[in-house]
């Protein structure tokens, strides 16, 4: 099996996996970084959200070859404690309810925060259209990002 | 004050206490403040020494205390607002609490350890109120040893024990030490509504801050050394069973481990081992991307053993069994028949609803570690004791020598009611002698059935000259089980009334989806009176309140299952905060309310046409649960209702071909999404003294009615086919889903 070398929230690491192994199930099985969480495994739902280089990017669809060399960074190394305005802005509407999709929906929106930093409603769906609530806390979740971008 | 018979043993307190020393994973935290405020965590040590008190209560030389939350979290926020409650009775800072998942023991708990028919609240209402009264009156005798003085001269806040007349006061962190040779009361006082300090505000989630950051806390998470994983491969189609398979191909793949048939079929089962397959194809390994290559890469032989089905033979078994006559339940006041003659005005309308999973976000996952004379349970399970009997009945192993953990579960609607997974799970891990850890994949789990039933109804209502509604009926089919409640409303409401139950065949398999058939009903009977209305001249509002009016003052039959006047309290709160009767140009506005789950819920949806797609602006609700615990966290289980009650009315649509499902992940499968989430959605609750009723199911009905209507005013079309998405601009009536 190819070895990887991946810089994953600042720290390297490295990796025996299959060459087309997708980023997530390295962060999830090789690294134990099980923040990032699998919902579809096809790009549909977003509950496995990380940022390359900075970007929103979807990691079931990210193959372990190709994230050599960038900058990965997963929903535990969105902040040194968890005191990322997107995060704070979580609690403070106390967003989730099950809990599973929320990283991937705080990943999304730290993203769509970054790049536009008083997103209208329209932008908020625009962006966050791609990450599924089953438990159906978009409400809340389109608040948090505007208490957010305030933060 | 209230006084309550305690229930505690020393038995069941030893038990609890063997249970919190032992119970605790290694390399896996359940521990889980209440507080995020960093300077106040510094302030308060980590305890040394711990004294249990109870089964819930574990108080530290600190003050720091821990309250055990019994009951499985399927993100309805019991593990926070189950421990408040104790919390308010034990009379203890909130901000010195931390929460621990309780391990399965309904002895030691003295309460029904499952998370369904939205009961958790309900049902353990008093043992949890016992605990907390217990505890504090315990660390109270204690004080009251301590200084020879009686417990009457004593009074406690937030955990600080007082001298009534006198200056000395004891923290509970002081005193717990000797409070744990004290006898356990006979007897406790609760505490008067109007005392309450924490039940009724908002306190955060007690797992808010893991889930913010990805920490682990999900059974899908859960890592075990030496833990092998595990997938499975079920028949195509239902109707089908795996014969053979390629499996020494599968064993020399990379990453393979094992592979091999298991059958998980129980002979006396229950309920809960609803499943749509008792064989499967195992693959075991130790990385879930090597499993997933090696499942793409199985080629079984399935024999077809039962008919293999298609939504069209669905909709045709619907309407014969709706024809059938075979009647499972039923109820008639009058004479209908003669009255429907009588009648000037007759309205008749057919509703139905297909196939739907309940796609939960974690899909099924269990870990299982059976040796030979033990087995070892850790995941997500809304009924943790049905796979502890299920698992006990699969390997002739004694209920004792099972153990079943619960992580915080990635939603429930009622899914993992169902136990086969963690059985599943026990029967691979005993073939290889090793912990394992199963995972499905999405396809797998959308595609293995437990499905929301398809449903079928028929209602007519015949009015007389002057619009009096005089006779009603209704005759609803289910795949299988049929979708009507013969004696919830309108019975009580009209003198001529039949409502008939009547259940249909299918090999695909079912299970309770969120609200059982009060999704469905709710939304058909809600549209259908809505339509009723119209034909009287009645406003829909004043129209429902008449009927209300009729089982207050004068109900027609023996009984009913529903109190019109807190029905009818919904309807007018809802009817004020929307201000009903206001027209908006271009808002389309509809109502429906509904009774489930011992609660009753009126809801308002404000809906605006943008390029022919409906778009929700503002939903109101009005909801009468009786107490509410966790304000803030109960309208996000109402807001979580509404929209998933519209989401799947308006998208929610699993279609058969041959027996196998023909949407198999969110490509072809839709959830609502962003963007046709409601923008809006405002709760009030009625305020009374009654015990709390449900909360995470009741939400849900009404909005389906309540958007169907929203719909009719919006486009001149009475939706009655569900996913309405699909028949909004068909303009061909008899489509069948």
């Amino acid at each position: 099996m190819p070895t990887f070398n991946l810089k994953i929230n600042k720290k390297s690491y490295s990796v025996e996996a299959d060459m087309d192994t997708p980023l997530l199930w390295v962060l999830r099985d090789h690294v134990n970084l099980v923040g990032t969480k699998y919902g579809c495994g096809i790009g549909q739902c977003g509950a496995c959200t990380i940022h390359v280089d900075g970007n929103a990017m979807r990691s079931c669809m990210l193959q372990v070859s190709q994230a050599q060399g960038m900058e990965i960074t997963t929903i535990e190394g969105l902040s040194e404690d968890g005191d990322h305005p997107v995060q704070k802005a979580w609690l403070e509407h106390d967003v989730p309810q099950c809990g599973y999709c929320q990283a991937g929906q705080i990943m999304n929106a730290a993203s769509l925060l970054k790049n536009n930093p008083n997103p209208s409603d329209d932008d908020i769906e625009a962006a966050m259209n791609g990450n599924i609530c089953r438990c159906g806390t978009y409400v809340r979740i389109k608040q948090a990002i505007k208490t957010a971008a305030k933060l | 004050m209230t006084k309550i018979k305690t229930q505690y043993n020393r038995r069941s307190f030893i038990k609890i206490s063997a249970a919190a020393g032992g119970g605790m994973l290694i390399g896996f935290s359940w521990l889980t403040g209440c507080t995020s405020d960093k300077k106040l965590k510094e302030k308060i040590a980590i305890p040394n020494e711990w004294y249990d008190l109870n089964g819930y209560i574990k108080i530290g030389d600190t003050g720091l205390v821990t309250i055990y939350s019994p009951n499985p979290e399927i993100g309805q926020n019991v593990k926070t607002s189950m421990p408040m409650i104790v919390a308010e009775e034990l009379d203890v800072d909130w901000d010195n609490v931390v929460v621990e998942q309780g391990s399965l023991d309904e002895d030691a708990f003295k309460n029904p350890q499952f998370a369904g028919g939205s009961l958790s609240i309900k049902l353990s209402w008093d043992a949890l109120r016992m605990a907390g009264a217990t505890g504090r009156r315990m660390l109270l005798e204690a004080a009251a040893k301590e200084w020879g003085i009686s417990v009457s001269d004593l009074a406690v806040s937030k955990g600080i024990i007082k001298e009534k007349n006198g200056d000395r006061t004891i923290s509970y962190g002081d005193i717990a030490s000797k409070a744990v040779g004290i006898e356990i009361p006979e007897e406790v006082e609760l505490k008067d509504v109007k005392d309450f300090e924490i039940i009724g505000t908002s306190k955060k989630n007690v797992d808010g801050k893991k889930i913010a950051t990805g920490e682990p806390l999900f059974g899908l998470d859960f890592q075990r050394e030496g833990m092998k994983l595990a997938m499975i491969q079920h028949p195509p189609a239902f109707g089908m069973q795996v014969k053979d398979f390629n499996v020494d191909e599968i064993k020399a793949m990379p990453g393979v481990s094992d592979a091999f048939i298991i059958d998980t079929t129980i002979g006396d089962s229950s309920w809960s081992d609803e499943k749509g397959f008792n064989q499967l194809i195992a693959v075991v390994g130790d990385s879930t991307w090597q499993l997933m290559k090696a499942k793409k890469a199985i080629r079984a032989n399935w024999e077809v053993v039962s008919d293999l089905e298609s939504s069209e033979t669905h909709q045709k078994s619907l309407e014969k069994a709706l024809m059938s006559g075979k009647v499972k339940d039923i109820r008639k006041d009058g004479n209908p028949d003669e009255a429907f003659k009588k009648a000037v005005k007759i309205i008749e309308r057919t509703y139905s609803s297909p196939f739907i999973p309940h796609n939960t976000l974690e899909p099924m996952n269990f870990f299982a570690n059976v040796t030979e004379d033990s087995a070892e349970l850790i995941g997500p399970t809304q009924t943790p004791k049905a796979l502890e009997d299920s698992v006990s009945k699969l390997l002739t192993l004694p209920i004792e020598k099972i153990t079943v953990d619960m992580t915080r579960i990635g939603g429930g609607f009622g899914r993992r009611l169902y136990v086969h997974f963690g059985v599943e799970a026990a029967a691979i891990s005993k073939k290889i002698g090793k912990p394992v850890k199963l995972i499905y994949a999405r396809e797998d789990d959308m595609t293995q059935g437990t499905y929301r039933p398809a449903y079928l109804s028929t209602y007519k209502a015949g009015l007389d000259e002057n619009n009096n509604l005089i006779a009603l009926s209704v005759r609803g089919a289910g795949l299988p089980e049929g979708p009507v409640f013969p004696n919830r409303f309108p019975a009580g409401t009209i003198d001529n009334y039949i409502a008939e139950k009547i259940a249909g065949e299918t090999n695909v398999t079912t299970g309770a989806w969120r609200a059982p058939r009060s999704h469905f009903t709710a939304g058909a009977e809600q549209a259908f009176l809505d339509e009723v209305a119209e034909a009287a001249g009645k406003d829909p509002i004043d129209f429902r309140l008449e009927l209300f009016d009729r089982a207050i003052n004068n109900p027609v039959g023996e009984k009913h299952d529903y109190d019109a006047e807190r029905y009818a309290g919904v309807l007018k709160l809802v009817k004020e905060k929307s201000n009903w009767g206001e027209k908006k140009p271009g808002v389309y506005r509809g109502v429906a309310a509904y009774y489930c789950h011992f609660s009753y819920v009126a809801e308002v949806v404000d809906l605006v046409m943008e390029n022919g797609e409906p778009k929700v602006q503002k939903v109101w609700c009005a909801v009468d649960c009786g107490i509410v615990v966790n304000k803030d966290a109960a309208i996000n289980m109402i807001q979580g209702g509404v929209v998933d009650g519209i989401g799947h009315a308006m998208y929610g649509q699993l279609t058969f071909d041959n027996g196998s499902p023909n949407e198999m992940n969110f490509d072809r499968y839709q959830l609502i999404r962003h963007s046709q989430a409601p923008k809006d959605i405002e709760v009030f609750f009625v305020e009374n003294d009654i015990a709390p009723t449900g909360l995470g199911e009741p939400g849900l009905p009404p909005a389906v009615g309540a958007l169907a209507n929203a719909l009719y005013q919006a486009t001149g079309r009475r939706l009655s086919k569900q996913p309405f998405s699909r028949y909004m601009n068909v303009e061909d009536k008899q489509l069948i889903g």
